[in-house]
């Protein structure tokens, strides 16, 4: 959809500019982040990177490549900022949350540069809405530091088989416990909550499991009220791999494939809870 | 079972495995047996002579909780493995599902005594059969919030159902619904002229949305007011039973408590069983002095300690001492019978008296 009330000339430059047609997608994987009220934004050339920390246990990064939006142009070498992400999710869907097929709402982002707010124009339908979302400091984020190289264990899933296990997960357990295993039970999710424990099990050569590579076994615990927010995530995505290393890091990669067929990628990095112990296993 | 109460009862015998509720009132009780037949594989357990099966309840939420999303899980379960394990004390529920996925679920339990409730059907004046269709078109046009409701036996063999309207109540502020069924609305219609009865139709809902969903026809069997009604559903694999209290008809309460449980009723006999249904009679008839028309006036009625034999009293001072039924509810709560040695003689193979759920809770 055209638009038909331009933002300030191209005589200003901007830190960051972009354009998406439509910013239903965008929405939805910032969504899939929104634990925390803020949230810390980068642009580089290669795209926009969403993070939201909780805890200094748990981090989650949304990011969107350069690719998908229509146009996306950074000036400066990186650009930085904290925002609130619920009113950034706000904006958004200041056309409200439904969409009518056939309707969408186009996006441009423009950023001046530290100290200056991030100016969003959405419009729908010929009618034009200008948000100007103050930005902050940001903080300093957690570096999980988890590359390839220090993964013990790996499986990639199809999303379709956890989705309800995450959305049903008991949450009177204070935990999450995940084990990996190159025996069995191979990949098992389990709780301890009022009622008693559940397990659920994932076998090795299911039709589900698309990668599985588990070297030693690995019996991690997590906090569930931090892991339950990835839950979003989990129902956008088409495959999701689970990956821990030697001290029990958890690293959750969702790929998400938007209508126009593109990838964009959600992650979740968790530290395992150290208060519980490993008795009773 | 869960609209009647919050503890799920788990009995496996060897004639299927019976699962039962009873609320908190004690007024209502259920009962599911599952024939061995249901199952692909039933193995009680083995027990010697002297020791029974073991049995247990678990909180009824959290076995529910294991089968929520009901509509998924009839997609994506292959199989079900129920394994009650005494010694870790744990109940297991595990969902062979599709994809080679496998959910466990241990739950805790609690041991428990037999739950049982005394009736029985073969002893009822009056029964009913109809499809559940019939019955649930009936109750549709009752508000959702209605607590009791009369049903009826009219000339011209038509039933009828009738809210039941609290003395209380205001005549000008109530509205009053009445329906009439025909006789040809039944399979069968076995009834007394003029009988009447007064349950909670709350408790009854729940047996006919399963009614309904499976299909079966339901059969009331019921007696004179105060006295237990009876809903059945048979099948081959399934046998159902709710068992409901009624409003008794008395006239008035002005006995003092201390004329029931009388010293002139009859002492049970070794033929226990069936002095324990005259007796309960006996109780009732003593107490409400003559049985006239019914009154409009409905009264609280608790279950008064009987003097019976030693050994039982104290089981049933207990019961007698929990404070039966709240002022609000007016039923009497459903009798159960004291321990009973197994292979008693009883008039029908209906006759079922059991243990009484001793744990103390009540």
């Amino acid at each position: 959809m055209p638009f038909s009330a331009q933002p300030p000339a191209s005589g200003e430059r901007y830190a960051l500019s972009a354009s998406l047609d439509n910013a239903r997608h965008l929405f939805s994987l910032l969504r899939a982040v929104h634990f925390q009220d803020h949230a810390t934004c980068f642009a580089t050339a290669s795209g926009l990177r969403v993070t939201v920390e909780d805890a200094k246990c748990i981090q989650a990064n949304a990011f969107i490549q350069a690719e998908i939006f229509q146009e996306f142009v950074v000036q400066e070498e990186s650009v930085v900022f904290r925002i609130s992400l619920s009113v950034l999710l706000d904006c958004l869907t200041i056309f409200g949350t439904s969409s009518l097929p056939g309707t969408s709402t186009a996006l441009r982002m423009c950023y001046r540069g530290y100290g200056y707010p991030l100016m969003l124009f959405l419009e729908e339908g010929g009618v034009v809405t200008v948000c100007k979302i103050n930005t902050q400091e940001p903080d300093e984020l957690l570096d999980f530091d988890f590359c390839s190289t220090k993964v013990v264990n790996k499986i990639i899933l199809q999303s379709e088989g956890l989705r309800e296990a995450f959305a049903e997960l008991d949450m009177s357990s204070e935990v999450l416990q995940i084990t990996m295993s190159p025996d069995k039970p191979y990949f098992r999710l389990s709780t301890f909550g009022n009622a008693g424990s559940a397990h659920l099990d994932y076998p090795r050569d299911s039709d589900l499991m698309e990668a599985f590579h588990c070297n030693q076994t690995q019996t991690n615990r997590y906090k569930i009220s931090l892991l339950k927010p990835s839950t979003k995530a989990l129902a956008l995505s088409s495959k999701v791999s689970i990956r821990t290393d030697a001290q029990g890091f958890l690293s959750l990669q969702y790929m998400i494939r938007n209508e126009d067929g593109q990838i964009c990628f959600v992650e979740y990095y968790c530290c395992p809870d150290e208060n519980i112990t490993e008795a009773g296993l | 079972l869960s609209r009647i109460g919050d503890e799920l009862y788990l009995e496996p015998t060897e004639s299927g495995l019976s699962l039962r509720a009873v609320n908190s009132s004690r007024s209502a009780f259920a009962s599911f047996l599952f024939a061995p037949l249901f199952f692909q594989l039933y193995e009680p357990g083995s027990t010697g002579p002297d020791t029974e099966l073991f049995r247990c309840k678990v909180h009824m939420k959290s076995f529910l909780g294991v089968f929520r999303s009901l509509p998924s899980l009839e997609k994506s379960m292959g199989k079900c493995l129920i394994l009650l394990k005494p010694r870790a004390s744990r109940l297991v529920l595990q969902l062979h599902c599709k994809y080679g996925v496998t959910k466990t679920h241990n739950l805790a339990f609690q041991e428990c005594e037999r739950l049982q409730a005394v009736f029985d059907t073969q002893r009822c004046t009056s029964r009913l059969c109809a499809p559940a269709r019939v019955l649930v078109e009936a109750v549709v046009h009752f508000p959702p919030t209605l607590a009791e409701v009369t049903l009826g036996t009219g000339p011209g063999g038509k039933i009828s159902l009738r809210n039941y309207v609290e003395d209380e109540a205001e005549p000008s502020k109530t509205m009053v619904t009445e329906l009439w069924l025909a006789e040809d609305e039944f399979q069968s219609v076995a009834v007394s002229p003029g009988s009447h009865i007064t349950f909670c139709l709350k408790e009854f809902r729940g047996l006919l949305t399963f009614a309904e969903a499976s299909n079966l026809p339901l059969t009331i069997h019921f007696d004179d007011p105060g006295r237990p009604v009876i809903f059945t559903l048979d099948d081959t694999v399934l046998e159902v039973h709710l068992v409901l209290a009624t409003l008794s008809d008395l006239e008035s309460d002005s006995q003092s408590p201390s004329t029931n449980g009388v010293s002139h009723l009859p002492a049970p006999s070794d033929d226990f069983a069936d002095d324990l249904e005259s007796y309960m009679a006996a109780m009732e008839t003593s107490e409400g002095g003559s049985r006239g028309p019914p009154s409009p006036t409905f009264h609280l009625r608790t279950p008064q300690p009987a003097e019976s034999d030693p050994e039982e009293e104290e089981e049933e001072e207990e019961e007698g001492a929990v404070p039966g039924t709240p002022p609000h509810k007016k039923f009497r709560s459903l009798f159960f019978g004291s321990v009973m040695t197994p292979g008693g003689p009883g008039p029908a193979t209906t006759q079922e008296v059991l243990a009484e759920d001793s744990d103390g809770e009540w």
